[in-house]
């Protein structure tokens, strides 16, 4: 029997969740985008997130990194409250997020959109990624970002203007924004999708890469063979509650998440043949 | 042979490397001066110009476009650097004017003290004013910076402060015509390069990020709504420059300094000089002002002229003349035989 990742993280840290999120709630209007929403995550750990279209995945984020107010609920960043910080005090303390619809800064090269993060507060006071970030010339530490993210240094690519860069590129480049951060957590919402096999491929390492560097990520995804092979803990949700969370095992032999992705009535069909 | 006869028009790059936008490998004096070459012409031919000017109505016409200059400055620095399309140059200028003649009226300050002063002051009384409507991006930021130089020259009109209707009179001239020229220009020059090297220094970056999508910002932990200040207090200071050497020159400050010309020429030279090159809308107001003066002779079908001048503009040279000229700087084209 697998072990329960979830006690053995609490064990090993014997310390409190990096991240721990308290019944948020969010309604747009009549409808209740989430509803009563709470886990945990832990240092160091791969939180997977995952639900059909439109159960609230993406406020979760927004939600946590201050891009939309809650209705009600709170976030805790190391035991602090950061319910009501605006946006971009969450990211100056490290909590950074990639946007589903890449939002790079078009008009600009590849290698100046590295250089914008760099000269963040947070990435002053802290070095940024790797300490580039104290070092004069951003210029060279983006270049050098670029590079372990993926870009091939020596070619034209870290140079072309962003608008011309292929999406798989630009999803790159939304994580090395995040980098370039020295961030403590990353909230990636679907840099897989859109991806050819090949591009995926290569990004799997990528992730496990950054896990290892000691960066706490969660990670929004509808490629589940994917995120299986790199998430420690899946939480699925659907309409705005959570529906479970566990292994990834755990979750898929769960009856409601088959029926909150096949629907119910579909299970109950395949149930009668089977 | 009628083959030999067929010409075809080839387009080819100046030889210069060319790494990335404002990077340049020089490699020989002939390549340096071919990038000098065009900044000289600007600094040298802008300081010529009171010189070869007939009389000093025609004088008086370049400090004025000096002075429209600025403001057009402002509007593409703020447009097209951070996407705030102001149209609020109007109420750059009155504050700067009332500012400056407050200063020189009631402390008996000096000119060369109240124009930096009035410029200093008026950007942080601008940015004050604007700091609510920051938030708000595109047209709705348009809108609502028109509304201001209206709004503040009917709050001087109906509660009859700071002169009313009548203005403020009695204000100091510069020492003398000179010095007024010579003054405007040299600061015109400065601030045109000194905005240039901004936008591209890294706080430059952060700005043209905000135009392009402060979401990214914001995830990067960066506050927006401080660099947007940042880049108002800029543009509002050029212009409330402008206005106090404005008040200076007419010696007189009034509520037609609130007028919609100032906000809604700069804008015009902007789309004739090229958006975005910072040079254009100082040639687009060196075209347009001097023109608007010369069909003065018109009467009232000057605005008919101006008008249709504008049209042409705009359907055959939409991109704006230093875009155009940029790109036929930088290739040139000839007939080979095929």
């Amino acid at each position: 029997m697998k072990p329960d990742i979830k006690s053995a993280m609490k064990q090993d840290t014997g310390e409190e969740p990096i991240l721990r999120i308290d019944k948020i709630s969010k309604a747009f209007g009549g409808i209740q985008a989430l509803n009563g929403v709470s886990f945990e995550v832990h240092k160091g750990e791969i939180l997977g997130i995952i639900g059909p279209n439109g159960s609230g995945k993406t406020t979760i984020v927004n939600c946590i990194t201050g891009f939309i107010k809650k209705t009600s609920g709170h976030v805790y960043f190391r035991g602090m409250d950061i319910s009501d910080k605006p946006p971009h005090k969450i990211a100056d303390m490290g909590i950074t997020r990639t946007f589903q619809i890449m939002r790079p800064y078009y008009t600009l090269p590849a290698y100046k959109n590295l250089v914008i993060p760099l000269f963040s507060p947070r990435a002053k006071r802290t070095g940024g990624w790797r300490g580039g970030g104290r070092l004069g010339d951003r210029n060279t530490v983006s270049i050098d970002i670029l590079e372990e993210i993926g870009f091939e240094r020596d070619s034209y690519v870290p140079y072309k203007t962003a608008s011309t860069l292929p999406t798989g590129y630009l999803k790159r480049l939304e994580l090395a924004r995040c980098l370039a951060l020295k961030p403590e957590i990353i909230i990636c919402d679907e840099v897989f999708s859109g991806l050819s096999m090949s591009e995926i491929a290569s990004m799997v390492p990528l992730i496990e890469r950054l896990q290892m560097e000691g960066i706490t990520l969660i990670m929004i995804e509808h490629r589940l063979r994917e995120l299986f092979r790199v998430a420690n803990r899946i939480m699925v949700l659907n309409f705005g509650e959570k529906l479970t969370e566990g292994s990834s095992g755990e979750v898929m032999a769960d009856e409601r998440v088959k029926a909150a992705y096949f629907g119910s009535q579909k299970v109950e069909e395949v149930m009668k043949h089977a | 042979m009628k083959n030999n006869t067929q010409r075809r028009k080839e387009r080819i790059d100046r030889g210069i490397k060319v790494r990335t936008d404002g990077l340049y490998a020089l490699m020989s004096i002939r390549e340096l001066s071919y990038l000098a070459l065009p900044r000289l012409i600007l600094i040298i031919g802008l300081l010529l110009l009171p010189l070869l000017m007939p009389g000093m109505y025609w004088q008086r016409v370049i400090t004025i476009t000096c002075i429209y200059a600025l403001l057009a400055l402002s509007f593409d620095f703020l447009a097209h650097y951070v996407g705030l399309v102001s149209l609020g140059g109007a109420f750059f200028v009155g504050v700067g004017g009332y500012m400056a003649a407050i200063m020189n009226t009631t402390l008996g300050l000096p000119p060369w003290a109240t124009v930096p002063l009035a410029a200093l002051a008026g950007g942080g009384v601008c940015t004050l004013l604007l700091l609510p409507c920051l938030p708000l991006r595109g047209v709705y930021f348009a809108i609502v910076s028109l509304m201001y130089p209206l709004f503040v020259a009917r709050v001087i009109e109906a509660l009859d402060i700071l002169g009313g209707t009548d203005g403020i009179t009695g204000i100091d001239s510069f020492t003398n015509r000179w010095v007024e020229q010579y003054f405007i220009i040299v600061i015109l020059l400065l601030l045109l390069f000194g905005v240039r090297r901004l936008v591209n220094t890294d706080i430059g970056l952060v700005l043209r990020g905000v135009k392009d999508n402060d979401q990214a910002i914001r995830a990067s932990g960066m506050n927006v709504t401080m660099y947007k200040a940042m880049a108002v207090y800029i543009a509002s200071a050029m212009g409330c420059l402008g206005g106090a050497c404005l008040v200076h020159i007419y010696m007189w400050s009034g509520i037609s300094q609130f007028a919609l010309d100032f906000s809604i020429l700069p804008i015009a030279a902007t789309v004739i000089g090229g958006g975005g090159t910072l040079v254009g809308p100082v040639l687009g107001c060196l075209i347009l002002v001097p023109i608007s003066e010369l069909l003065r002779d018109f009467g009232t079908l000057r605005i008919v002229f101006y008008a249709l001048i504008l049209v042409a503009f705009i359907i055959f040279r939409s991109e704006g003349i230093m875009v155009y000229g940029q790109r036929k700087y930088q290739q040139f084209e000839r007939w080979t035989r095929i």
